[in-house]
């Protein structure tokens, strides 16, 4: 029953959907849609929570290998959660003054304000620059022209990491205006302009239409795999 | 030397980047640079609109991308604030909001303190349901924004007089760093909006893909730190000609010197590597 009614769900929304750039009158049938959406993402927060808390607890219990990252990761969740939700530190805003708690949490000098410029901020920008060492010892290590294919995406990355910086003006800058097509800077807004633009729309287009056939599938109830176990 | 410590590797890199930032720090220099067509595009179509036009600035991208997305989203902001353009900022990505108060404290507060907020410039904040909300707002826009970041409903906000759709806007900028993004706001804003005219920053790896949609669905489009660079370079010589620059309106430009050195240690790298493979398999043919 409760599978027939996920299922009914499921074709009524979909169809709406469907429909909506079609029917004018279904239109604001659609934003409902959107909106229960909506409402289950924000429930799916929740749930992400919880499940992070399980996760992180059964680790933290089975005193397995890592479990003082579990330990970490639960420390910062809940005294992340603790000075958002508490409004710990929040200035009280202009328009209310008498309500210490009128704010908002993210308002500069709050303590959640504080965790995200000077925590938050400076891990997740040193993370991502990290990749710039991995690239570089992978280049080093991986990047060999082995056969042909490999040779022409060695050429192309030549060129488009040339083509990207200055070294393009300084190496080509004195070819002239007839031969300007062969400069490294226009070389590489040909290479992204022609080829990379007809390989990527080959497969956004393949990928629209695997979308589409999925869609219906799920809307007919040929793909269950959405609903979990064995259905 | 195959078997390199990597930590050399490591060790170059630190000092391809860090040289170059310590060069730009002392002497202030920058290389000069050429505007491609998509960079040249977005500075073309914010010039076009005529002055008082409301544009919708989405800031999708979190501290992680802000290396290469926050320099695009200051050059926007100054150049719209320069053409008396009224930004209304919303953002798909929830830390969103905070990096679009960041510009705007920097910008319009600092550099343009008459501007007024909820006339001139509004937060709308952060909205959750990635493409779900760019569908809403094709329609709807105050069903999903119906309050400002500070809490003050939008039928009270001036600058949002008259908005009901996102297609009233004549143009949209998204400054992103993935999903969602560029590509979503093609999908479903763009596509179903014909004249609204739509710009996107983007990061280096989300470039490839979103170039498909240039120019047809994509009318500009800022590819990376060298996009922002271009584009910062074009707003600097508009706004101040001759003038010093300051040095907030020269981050992308300066973040190119280390990022030439770093592309120029890959291609030494690479070719290292490749030679050291050739000449091990030219070894292993002579060897008995």
């Amino acid at each position: 029953m409760s599978r027939s009614i996920a299922l009914l769900i499921c074709l009524v929304g979909g169809l709406t959907m469907l429909v909506s750039p079609f029917l004018p009158m279904a239109t604001g049938w659609a934003n409902d849609v959107t909106d229960w959406f909506n409402i289950l993402a924000a429930m799916a927060f929740v749930l992400g929570g919880g499940s992070l808390l399980k996760v992180q607890l059964m680790r933290l219990s089975a005193r397995g290998p890592g479990w003082g990252y579990s330990a970490v990761t639960l420390l910062a969740f809940a005294v992340t959660l603790w000075v958002g939700l508490g409004k710990v530190g929040v200035v009280a805003d202009p328009s209310a003054p008498m309500v210490p708690w009128s704010g908002k949490p993210d308002d500069e000098g709050s303590a959640f304000w504080w965790i995200y410029l000077y925590v938050m901020t400076p891990i997740t920008s040193t993370l991502f620059a990290v990749l710039a060492f991995y690239v570089a010892s992978a280049a080093f290590r991986a990047f060999r022209a082995k056969n042909l294919e490999a040779t022409l995406l060695l050429a192309t990355a030549f060129v488009i990491l040339l083509g990207r910086t200055f070294a393009g003006v300084v190496l080509t800058g004195w070819l002239p205006d007839w031969a300007s097509g062969l400069r490294l800077e226009n070389l590489a807004v040909t290479i992204m302009d022609v080829f990379n633009t007809a390989g990527n729309r080959a497969i956004i287009i393949g990928i629209a239409l695997g979308v589409a056939s999925t869609g219906i599938r799920l809307l007919l109830g040929l793909d269950r795999s959405y609903l979990g176990g064995d259905a | 030397m195959s078997g390199l410590d990597r930590r050399w590797i490591y060790l170059a890199m630190m000092l391809a980047v860090a040289l170059p930032i310590l060069w730009n720090g002392v002497t202030g220099k920058t290389f000069p640079e050429s505007p491609t067509p998509p960079s040249q595009a977005c500075f073309d179509a914010i010039e076009a609109l005529p002055e008082g036009s409301r544009v919708l600035v989405s800031f999708d991208y979190d501290p992680a991308s802000e290396g290469e997305l926050a320099p695009m989203a200051t050059s926007f902001m100054r150049h719209l604030m320069h053409k008396r353009l009224k930004p209304v900022v919303i953002a798909l990505w929830p830390l969103g909001p905070t990096k679009a108060e960041e510009t705007i404290a920097s910008v319009i507060k600092t550099d343009f303190p008459d501007r007024v907020n909820g006339k001139d410039f509004v937060n709308l904040g952060f909205q959750t349901g990635n493409e779900g909300v760019l569908k809403v707002i094709g329609t709807d826009f105050r069903k999903q924004f119906p309050v400002d970041r500070s809490g003050t409903p939008v039928d009270r906000l001036p600058i949002m007089d008259g908005i009901t759709k996102a297609g009233d806007f004549p143009l949209v900028i998204t400054i992103s760093a993935g999903y969602p993004g560029g590509k979503e706001w093609v999908q479903y804003v763009s596509s179903s909006n014909p004249g609204l005219v739509l710009l996107a920053g983007v990061t280096g790896v989300q470039a490839s893909q979103v170039y498909s949609y240039y120019p047809g669905q994509l009318r500009g489009m800022l590819a990376a730190i060298k996009g922002a660079a271009e584009y910062e370079a074009l707003v600097s010589a508009a706004i101040d000609g001759d003038r010093v620059t300051a040095p907030k309106y020269t981050e992308a430009r300066r973040r190119m010197a280390p990022q030439l050195f770093g592309h120029l240690l890959l291609i030494a790298l690479i070719v290292l590597g490749n030679a050291m493979y050739f000449a091990q398999k030219r070894c292993k043919a002579v060897a008995p």
